[in-house]
């Protein structure tokens, strides 16, 4: 946070400096010429903002930076975030204090709400480059349209796809048995109730916490294609009635009676082992292979999906318009887009994030890579995944995370 | 003169960072900060603050945590000290408990953490045989609304500091012929204790007790692994918004800060009003001419939470060393179904960072600290008596809440563009280490036999040859013990560094309580363990290192 606010200290200085500085950053990075722009990005530090909350993205990560040395000479510092929104705060405040070049955010892992926000108000490195990007040509376009559009918002290539969510739910066969599972959200409630103090979610504003929320705001709307626009200020309490109806009746027989929530999916995957919890959930379908190969949860754990459909999204990098080191940002979203990074991410003995390449589009060697991998007993396999229901405009998230504190977060 | 320096530098180093701290939080807690367009004087940031949902319960929760943590832990220390005092059980008990002061808060809150849980040690101990409990019973326990379990987490950690203060203090008020006259009265052991030895240590340990109570209420670490989060304790809810990407929250959070201020200083007062209160109650009791031998039961209850609180924290250590080696383990598994030394392979690389300026600050903090209270003590010796007004001085840092004058410290550091450097960390830390560097080296200084020095002077040494050939060799042991405590000190310290290290230096505490909320119990495990090691590798180094030096001088053996 110091950053931000000597940002704002300095801006004065910065205001006359910064001109000049401007004038030298204007070079900016054509990712058309990669040749140039892996020439420019060697020796260059990368700043990566991303969250940090889970042991194994963060180890990837880690390999990733060595690699990216390695070949590219460029070094990849991971900044670990407990919330992207911080972020694009600093980017925000460093455009305030008029830090158009030199920023400290080179690259940040985004989807959503925080892109909406930076895309609006211009903080993002332009014109489009994700699609300029030599991996690009792998993408699967066609068939995965969250890639395009992120909640709703035309990507138009100012972020790159780096992996592919979908909400998926698992439970313990030792403790529950396949016919019991809930097949929507009215289903859970109903098991929530036969089975009190084991369902929980984590705390709003965890991001798979709110995703829950809304989640069950689109199985409970009246008109869902409401949520394909911005929120309604005068009709938001009778649109979202029918959600903290639902949240009024889980709350008491929630685990720990809603007094107390879980701070984010890991801390769930660790009560779903001490069967505090039976029921739990994540955007990763592979999370529970990946739990179990990694020993932190038992071999009987399966997944489920809502028959109905569950939310799908797609996860980006992004990097800020004042990025130090734009070249080495491309490059490191090139890498990370790369068959042979996007394999690694998928096996779930590493991570188990899906992929957004096409795998018809790849060469022998490199579908060998996917084939090779072993998802697990725990993952479902993509025809079993279910609909993919499509994310609401980000203005839902914040207003519901709001009235969700308001109700829910300070106790009683 | 280079001794005079010594004074100068403490007293500058107890009271600037506190005065211009407190200064730097004041001024935006009334709208005063041009940076973030706050350019005149108002009450608005404490508007906002009353408009927070729930703060005067944040507030209150903070006030009866630190009054409780001080009545609960004090009691146990005096009817402890009371029944035992003089007996081996004493001397063995204390010996166990010492230990545990080394060991930083956010240590002993995740082993009370991973004891107490629903799906914790004592609860696989005792399940499914006596319970009944298959699984885990829906209970909060870590994070119980009430702030039970974050108050126990902070009793357990300051009855070993009070027990020391205590035990230092002890000596000078003749324990064994005060208890021997007043048995031979006829008074229960816990009674003649209190009444006839206690008035003469309390004046002793008062002010360290008032540092317990200003600790506890506004504790962010053991109140972020332990305490209630809906809504959590003042302090918390105060480091959040200062971390809060929107900086207006700062306002908030300075504002918030005097509040801070404003409970710890009424918990202090209402603790003096217990303190007139219980001598006024002792004083009739005594006036009575109440004897109360019958104090068995209160006796070997002493000796039950004694044994208790020092029994939690070792269980609940050996948990968490067991869980960073544990593949699967699952409830109410007692030991893992598999060790696995795979966490350790993965967190290692992560541990460099963090373990190298965990290592480095506590070195050099430590190393100017005990510089600095050599210096004062060689002045006190050369001016024949302390310098004045030290003592209460040494306790500033310790009774000023610490986000009150941190927030103002780290807009400082901000301003003149050292934050997040390793100097500006080590002045941070030096501010906290330098107290205890000083206390815990006071007694063996002025213990040391001056006679040493006479001859050496008779022989025509210089003051210079005298201290370098004389004084620091024979008082290498007690100075490494301090160097020990010091490095202990800083190594547990969370909310300095992470203020000032603003999450680009991190050290292993700062890593250990922000991997809490994850919940990954193999990777807080290793973190809390490496924390326990640390201070431990200290002490070793202070036992060992002795022992070598004076391997061929015999008078020198302990």
């Amino acid at each position: 946070m110091g950053s931000l606010l000597r940002a704002l200290l300095f801006s004065t200085a910065f205001l006359a400096i910064g001109a000049v500085a401007a004038a030298a950053d204007t070079a900016k990075p054509d990712p058309a010429n990669w040749d140039a722009v892996l020439e420019d990005a060697r020796g260059e530090t990368v700043y990566f903002n991303a969250w940090g909350g889970s042991q194994n993205i963060n180890d990837y990560i880690g390999w990733a930076g060595d690699e990216l040395n390695e070949r590219f000479g460029v070094t990849l510092k991971h900044v670990k975030l407990e919330d992207t929104a911080s972020a694009v705060a600093t980017v925000v405040a460093e455009k305030a204090a008029g830090r158009d070049g030199n920023g400290t955010v080179d690259l940040i892992w985004i989807n959503g709400e925080n892109f909406a926000a930076m895309k609006e108000q211009g903080l993002i490195l332009s014109p489009g480059w994700a699609e300029k990007l030599p991996n690009w040509t792998f993408v699967d376009v066609e068939n995965k349209p969250t890639i395009r559009t992120d909640f709703t918002v035309p990507v138009e290539g100012l972020e790159s796809p780096w992996g592919m969510a979908k909400l998926v739910f698992f439970y313990d066969t030792a403790r529950t048995s396949v016919e019991d599972l809930p097949q929507d959200a009215d289903g859970l409630l109903k098991w929530a109730q036969e089975n009190p103090g084991r369902f929980s979610y984590p705390q709003p504003p965890d991001f798979i916490g709110s995703s829950f929320l809304k989640q069950v705001l689109a199985e409970t709307i009246a008109d869902p294609s409401l949520l394909l626009e911005p929120v309604e200020e005068e009709r938001f309490d009778e649109v979202t009635k029918p959600l903290f109806d639902f949240l009024d009746a889980l709350n008491p027989v929630m685990w720990r009676s809603g007094r107390a929530y879980p701070q984010n999916y890991p801390a769930m995957k660790q009560l779903l082992a001490d069967s505090e919890l039976d029921i739990i959930f994540a955007f990763n379908p592979a999370e529970a292979s990946s739990a179990i190969a990694n020993g932190e949860l038992p071999d009987t754990v399966r997944s489920f999906t809502f028959p109905g459909g569950t939310l799908a999204n797609t996860h980006f990098l992004t990097i800020p318009y004042n990025a130090s080191a734009k070249a080495g940002a491309l490059v490191a979203a090139n890498f990370l887009m790369s068959p042979e990074a996007q394999a690694r991410k998928q096996d779930p003995a590493i991570w188990g994030d899906p992929t957004v390449l096409a795998l018809d589009k790849l060469n022998e060697e490199d579908r060998a890579r996917f084939d090779a991998i072993d998802l697990g007993v725990a993952t479902l396999r993509p025809d079993e995944l279910g609909p993919a229901l499509d994310e609401p405009h980000p203005s839902w998230m914040e207003r519901i995370e709001t009235e969700w504190k308001r109700r829910y977060g300070v106790g009683n | 003169m280079l001794t005079r320096l010594g004074p100068m530098l403490a007293i500058g180093l107890l009271t600037a960072p506190v005065a211009f701290g407190l200064a730097g939080t004041v001024l935006p807690a009334f709208g005063y900060l041009p940076a973030l367009g706050g350019m005149e004087f108002g009450l608005a940031p404490f508007s906002m603050l009353f408009a927070e949902p729930a703060i005067l319960m944040s507030a209150l929760m903070s006030l009866v945590t630190g009054l409780v943590t001080a009545v609960i832990s004090l009691t146990a220390v005096i009817l402890f000290t009371a029944a035992w005092g003089g007996t081996r059980l004493f001397a063995r008990i204390q010996h166990l408990i010492s230990p545990l002061l080394s060991l930083p808060h956010a240590a002993s809150a995740f082993a009370l953490a991973f004891l107490i849980a629903p799906s914790g040690m004592i609860a696989r101990l005792i399940s499914p045989e006596l319970t009944g409990w298959e699984r885990p019973p829906d209970l909060l326990i870590v994070h119980d609304p009430l702030g039970l379990s974050m108050m126990a987490g902070l009793i357990v950690k300051e009855i070993p500091f009070l027990l020391l203060v205590t035990l230092a203090a002890l000596p000078q008020v003749k324990p064994a012929r005060t208890r021997a006259l007043i048995a031979s009265m006829g008074y229960g052991r816990i009674s003649g204790f209190v009444f006839g030895l206690w008035p003469s240590i309390y004046p002793q340990i008062r002010l360290p007790v008032f540092a317990v109570i200003a600790f506890a209420t506004s504790v962010v670490d053991v109140a972020a692994i332990l305490g209630p989060t809906t809504p959590a304790p003042l302090a918390v809810r105060l480091v959040n918004w200062m971390n809060d990407p929107d900086l207006s929250r700062r306002f908030l959070a300075s504002a918030g800060a005097m509040l801070q201020l404003g409970v710890t200083a009424a918990a202090i007062l209402i603790w003096i009003g217990f303190e007139k209160l219980g001598a006024r109650l002792r004083d009739r009791m005594a006036c009575a001419g109440k004897r109360l031998r019958r104090d068995r039961v209160l006796r070997w209850g002493a000796l039950a939470v004694m044994l208790a609180s020092a029994g939690a924290i070792f269980i609940g250590l050996l948990a968490l060393g067991l869980w960073s080696v544990a593949g699967l383990w699952q409830y109410p598994d007692l030991l893992p179904a598999r060790f696995d030394l795979r966490n350790w392979m993965r967190v290692m690389p992560n541990l460099v960072e963090p373990l190298t300026t965990t290592l480095f600050v506590a070195f050099v903090s430590t190393l100017i600290a005990v510089a600095i209270a050599i210096l004062c003590f060689v002045r006190e010796d050369e001016t024949g008596r302390p310098a004045r007004g030290t003592l209460a001085l040494l306790y500033l840092p310790l009774l000023v809440p610490q986000v009150a004058f941190l927030f103002g410290l780290q807009l400082l550091f901000i301003l003149t563009d050292v934050e997040a450097t390793l100097a500006a960390l080590v002045f941070t830390h030096l501010v906290f280490v330098l107290p205890y560097a000083w206390l815990s080296l006071k007694d063996p200084w002025r213990a040391f036999d001056r006679r040493y020095d006479q001859i050496a002077a008779g022989l025509g040494k210089g003051p210079v040859e005298r201290f370098f050939y004389i004084r620091l060799p024979m008082l290498a042991r007690p100075l490494l013990a301090v160097a020990a405590i010091g490095f202990s000190v800083s190594v547990g310290l969370y909310l300095p560094t992470l203020l000032i290290g603003a999450g680009r230096l991190t050290t292993i505490t700062t890593e250990a309580v922000a991997l809490a909320s994850g919940g990954n119990r193999r990777v807080i495990g290793i973190y809390a363990f490496m924390q326990m090691v640390l201070p431990a590798a200290g002490f070793a180094v202070a036992t060992i290192v002795p022992a070598l030096i004076f391997r061929r001088y015999r008078d020198m053996h302990v």
